[in-house]
């Protein structure tokens, strides 16, 4: 019942999957399809039963993330958006941190109706990098500007790469750029670099419909 | 030397103990769940730490270059908490994830009842888990409990193949080897056993179904230990393959029963190949110092 964008094509994970772990995709997606309530089950051994690292002809996936994924995709058509998000906050909070990420990108496949918001918010939370960039993906347009801007603070502070945030261009205003300043003040003073992202992002808020000419006169003033 | 410790609680240690462990070859390691010398007073207490130990301190050891494997348990010493009991009920969400390569640290703190109820308990948990278990000995009546140890295991029907022993000592060692299980030697500073006196029983009894590792946690204790006794092996005679053996090939050969290592078992023997050290560097947020 409910839709979800998976995060690559059946036959590109299929490809790189040998005779012996394609029978094991087809099982465990025969087990999800069966009974969505058994993704949680399937979650943990999905990795080791087909298997893991880069996938070819996808950019930056790792095969794991596309079949937990898959699974995620199987599990939402019997599901509406509400057992759906149930049964992804379970897989999220019992999960390892790869699980984690898995259920970060099955949202960003997500329909509107599906708002695991709070998810967002724990992985924003942690201090591991690959949760924070998932976190940053599509789904973040649902975060509020506050918890977003602290977003981009973060993939800053942490080192994962801006390219990965969703909406920068729209979403960048002023307030992300003083944030933005003041950070980058804070490693100029200590005689630190400065990440070259920090431009990025405030190219972007200069560049941002959200980013009004007389707030640059006042903050130029400030600066 | 390549490095596969087999016991070391690195929840409790810092990034230099990180980074002074790669130096000395250590590429892989086993963080057994075990007490933290707080007692915890609830189930929750535990679920945080096991999401731990698969979750941030799996990430904390990628970053130098380290995998990071666990064992998930309720130890023996808050088996007879009954407000910790419970969570004999969330152990099998644990051990259904990649990297926990076996159940433990189960086994004996005082002998009690209550230890020996959740003993057998999480014995069966790893039967139907396939898993090996990781099986501490206690401190005081070490002997005594050994006994115990292994009579449980031999109901249990879980292969000794599937069990170390640990913290064994010259008292103990015997039993545990006649019993066919993997015997397990924690090198510490002052306490359980040194490495000459390791050297002395690997000379003695050969490298079979030997684990040596450091079990440094939050006490006194030294998480180079491994690669010292490496070097003293070296001393006393013991060839380069020989060290191999017992500080990479029998850890792997172990836990490989569990079918969930996350480390390349033909690592190269400088360490070059396998660890994700180059890719995970940059960028984060430890080795930048940086904290929220």
């Amino acid at each position: 019942m409910t839709e979800i964008r998976p995060l690559a094509a059946d036959d590109t994970i299929r490809q790189a999957l040998d005779d012996s772990a394609q029978a094991q995709l087809d099982a465990l997606t025969a087990e999800v399809a069966e009974d969505p309530s058994r993704l949680g089950r399937t979650f943990p051994a999905a990795a080791r039963r087909t298997g893991r690292g880069p996938l070819a002809g996808a950019d930056d996936v790792l095969l794991e993330d596309a079949v937990r994924v898959s699974l995620v995709q199987t599990a939402a058509r019997s599901l509406d958006p509400e057992a759906l998000l149930a049964e992804l906050r379970e897989v999220y909070r019992y999960g390892d941190n790869d699980e984690k990420r898995a259920v970060l990108h099955a949202l960003s496949g997500a329909p509107d109706d599906v708002d695991g918001t709070d998810l967002l918010l724990d992985a924003l939370r942690t201090n591991d990098t690959r949760l924070v960039a998932a976190a940053m993906g599509p789904h973040s347009d649902r975060l509020d500007d506050d918890s977003w801007r602290q977003g981009v603070l973060k993939c800053l502070f942490t080192g994962v790469p801006v390219a990965s945030v969703t909406g920068l261009a729209r979403r960048a205003d002023r307030e992300l750029a003083e944030m933005v300043q003041r950070y980058r003040r804070e490693r100029e003073a200590a005689g630190r670099d400065v990440p070259l992202d920090v431009q990025v992002v405030l190219d972007a808020c200069a560049a941002s419909p959200e980013h009004h000419p007389e707030q640059d006169q006042h903050q130029q003033e400030d600066s | 030397m390549r490095i596969f410790d087999p016991h070391i609680h690195m929840t409790s240690r810092t990034t230099d103990d990180y980074e002074a462990m790669y130096a000395s070859g250590v590429r892989a390691l086993v963080e057994p769940a075990f007490w933290l010398g707080q007692p915890r007073t609830t189930v929750g207490s535990f679920t945080d730490y096991f999401d731990a130990l698969v979750g941030w301190e799996r990430f904390r050891a990628s970053q130098f270059g380290i995998a990071h494997h666990c064992t998930i348990a309720l130890n023996p010493k808050e088996a007879n908490d009954p407000r910790c009991a419970e969570v004999l009920d969330v152990l099998p969400r644990y051990l259904a994830k990649d990297g926990v390569v076996a159940v433990g640290e189960v086994g004996f703190d005082s002998m009690t009842v209550e230890e020996e109820k959740a003993f057998v308990r999480q014995l069966e948990l790893a039967v139907e888990f396939e898993l090996p278990a990781m099986v501490h000995t206690p401190h005081r009546d070490k002997e005594q409990g050994t006994r115990r140890t292994l009579e449980l295991v031999t109901e249990s029907g879980l292969a000794p193949g599937m069990v170390v022993v640990d913290h064994l000592n010259e008292v103990t060692v015997d039993q545990v080897d006649e019993a066919g299980c993997w015997m397990g030697f924690s090198i510490y500073p002052d306490t359980k056993m040194d490495e000459h006196r390791m050297v002395a029983i690997l000379q003695r009894r050969g490298l079979d179904r030997v684990l040596v590792n450091s079990a440094a946690d939050w006490g006194r204790s030294d998480p180079l230990k491994t690669s010292k006794t490496g070097a003293a092996m070296l001393e006393a005679g013991f060839s380069a393959d020989d060290v191999d053996r017992v500080l990479w090939r029998n850890p792997i050969e172990f836990f490989g029963q569990s079918g969930r290592l996350l480390v390349d078992p033909d690592l190269a023997d400088d360490g070059s190949a396998g660890a994700d050290a180059s890719a995970t560097f940059e960028g984060n947020s430890i080795l930048r110092g940086s904290r929220d």
